[in-house]
């Protein structure tokens, strides 16, 4: 039997089990192969529950059960790393239709894959405060930290992830996150939308100054300097 | 690093959850090592490898691979051996292990310690993808004998004697899990004495114990399965004392997978193994 | 606004960030505690055979019957910035939804 025939056979529960398979009395191994389904099913959704506690929160156990099994089926992991198995789940979620009463459910997931990105990425150290105080600062370019990551909803995300997760009922509308790892834990952060303009011009190697030029105008320019700041997100003052 | 942690020392260590950290970095405890699964520390940075940092100043570690699929029918996974290698070289683990299982097929991983059928075939594979971790990573590995649920009818090795022969090929070393060798020979309906007075204990590098659930098959035959969820039992420290008795001191592992425990209880199974460790004379 | 105002309120919103930064944290922050437990790989099988992996009822198939049922029964957004109605809430639910096979 090939390893095609047996995890084909694994992944359906309808499909008869593989010839050669048996028990010690050279019976076919039928409960005993459903441990081997069982286990694959099993893994794999709680790895999605542990790194999706919003969504699960959100749908309830039972509906992300299911919404689960059918991901893990037919997504399974690309790679063995389960800390960042997920990365196409929010896409899935659009993509399923008894998701969608909840239309900011793939955005609360996009932002829970996000957190965990910026939870694994690469440690960095922020700037010294002196290279803050360099007279020309804002002709200069920055380095944002590998921890930072950003996007944009029509939906207040933030604080529907946190209402997920016990904290109070979620009120605004369309936001931009910017997500920040000073130490460990990332942040989330919300900003009008809009604010992500700014970001991907500083990612994309511009001037302080040219950057902010793509801010909307809601945004209040010093908290969002000060959630970079808070946020270690400035890795480097570098020339344009 | 430390000289004290380039080998693992014949004490007993657990398996490293990160809700345990404090309780293994701050004063005395019994556990002398612990072992990481290699999957969880290959990210780029932040808290796992930070925890990871401190607790190679603090112990010997040992790296237990759970994603290589050694077994599996293609060439092995060549991005993920490169991340092993890069784990490996930076931390310069007391020990590294692998599965006698696949979990890997056509790209996807399945999370599982799938089975083999021990035949000719199989061997000439594992051999292979071994030769070629072995290389890869400069050192000798420990493959871990499988939990078995059911028989493949077309094996014609039995496990022991599959397990010398890829000592013999390959040079590798043995990860002899105790509480394996009761579920499989449980389930299998083999003896387990019998298995560990036939087992080449002069390759086996370390020794795991864990608990297991028990369930039955449609014929009310016991199956019992590695979930890795509870206490070590009665019968599996008996298996135990069994096997340091015939193979000698050896470094022991104590697993709790799932439904992780409070500090406490963790330790009140290491000091169990400890006790009867410390019994057997070197 | 011109760049040179531009630069200006900058300058000024700079030092405001940097008078304030590490103080405390913003209102609209969301720290994430618990995202360390995510997803870790393990060597332990499941607890049995009878549930998820053997079940046809979560397999394919019934998908319409499912109902989210959790806390977003308690969120009701209001209208969109298109003017379109999206509730949150699950009571406008249209229970036509195409059947996967």
């Amino acid at each position: 039997m090939t390893q095609a025939t047996f995890i084909k056979a694994a992944l359906d529960p309808t499909a008869p089990l593989p010839a050669g398979l048996v028990t010690p009395e050279g019976a076919p191994a039928t409960k005993r192969f459903a441990v081997y389904r069982n286990n694959i099913v099993v893994g794999l959704k709680d790895a999605l529950a542990q790194g999706f506690p919003a969504v699960k929160s959100l749908v309830g156990d039972e509906f992300f059960s299911a919404l689960s099994d059918a991901f893990l089926r037919s997504h399974p992991p690309s790679a063995p790393r389960l800390p960042l198995y997920g990365a196409g789940f929010a896409e899935f979620i659009a993509g399923f239709a008894p998701a969608q009463p909840v239309p900011y459910l793939p955005d609360v997931a996009r932002l829970e894959y996000a957190l965990r990105e910026s939870y694994h990425a690469a440690d960095s150290a922020p700037v010294d405060a002196g290279d803050l105080s360099d007279p020309l600062l804002f002709t200069r370019a920055v380095k944002l930290a590998p921890s930072v990551r950003w996007m944009s909803s029509d939906f207040p995300i933030t604080s529907i992830h946190a209402f997920a997760l016990g904290g109070p009922k979620p009120e605004g509308g369309a936001e931009d996150i910017l997500i920040t790892r000073r130490a460990f834990d990332p942040v989330a952060t919300s900003f009008p939308r809009g604010t992500i303009n700014v970001l991907e011009k500083l990612a994309a190697g511009d001037a302080l100054e040219h950057a902010i030029e793509a801010a909307p105008k809601q945004l209040d320019l010093s908290l969002f300097l000060r959630a970079l700041l808070d946020g270690a997100a400035i890795t480097a003052i570098q020339e344009v | 690093m430390l000289d004290q942690h380039k080998f693992l020392p014949t004490a007993v260590g657990v398996g490293y959850k990160s809700a345990h950290f404090s309780n293994i970095m701050s004063g005395n405890t019994p556990v002398k090592w612990v072992e990481i699964h290699a999957e969880n520390y290959m990210g780029a940075g932040g808290r796992p490898l930070a925890q990871l940092r401190s607790l190679y100043e603090k112990l010997p570690i040992s790296v237990h691979g759970v994603g290589l699929s050694i077994g599996g029918e293609r060439d092995l996974d060549a991005d993920h051996l490169k991340r092993l290698k890069h784990l490996i070289d930076w931390l310069e683990p007391a020990s590294f292990s692998e599965h006698l299982a696949w979990s890997t097929h056509d790209g996807g991983f399945y999370n599982d310690l799938l089975p083999l059928p021990y035949t000719d075939a199989t061997l000439n594979r594992v051999c292979d993808h071994i030769d070629h971790v072995q290389e890869t990573l400069g050192r000798r590995m420990l493959l871990e004998n499988p939990s078995s649920y059911l028989a493949f009818a077309e094996s014609t090795y039995g496990e022991v004697d599959f397990l010398r022969e890829i000592v013999k090929r390959t040079g590798c070393g043995l990860l002899l899990d105790v509480n394996n060798v009761f579920v499989s020979a449980t389930n299998l309906r083999l003896d387990a004495f019998e298995y560990i007075d036939h087992f080449p204990h002069d390759a086996v590098g370390e020794l795991h114990l864990g608990g297991h659930s028990e369930d039955e098959d449609e014929n009310g035959a016991p199956l019992l399965i590695d979930s890795h969820g509870q206490k070590i039992v009665d019968p599996v420290w008996h298996l135990y004392t069994y096997t340091l008795a015939t193979g000698g001191p050896k470094p022991t592992l104590i697993e709790w997978d799932t439904d992780v425990p409070e500090w406490p209880e963790l330790e009140g199974e290491v000091i169990r193994a400890a006790e009867r460790l410390e019994k057997v004379p070197a | 606004m011109s760049t040179q105002s531009k630069t200006l309120a900058l300058l000024g919103a700079m030092t405001t960030a940097l008078s304030f930064a590490g103080v405390a944290h913003a209102d609209g922050q969301e720290k994430c505690f618990g995202v360390a437990l995510a997803g870790e790989n393990g060597c332990a099988a499941g607890p049995g055979t009878t549930c998820a992996g053997t079940s046809k009822v979560d397999y394919q198939g019934n998908a319409w019957t499912l109902v989210p049922a959790g806390t977003c029964m308690d969120i009701e957004l209001p209208a969109m910035a298109d003017g379109s109605e999206r509730m949150g809430s699950l009571e406008a639910l249209d229970r036509d939804l195409p059947m996967e096979s």
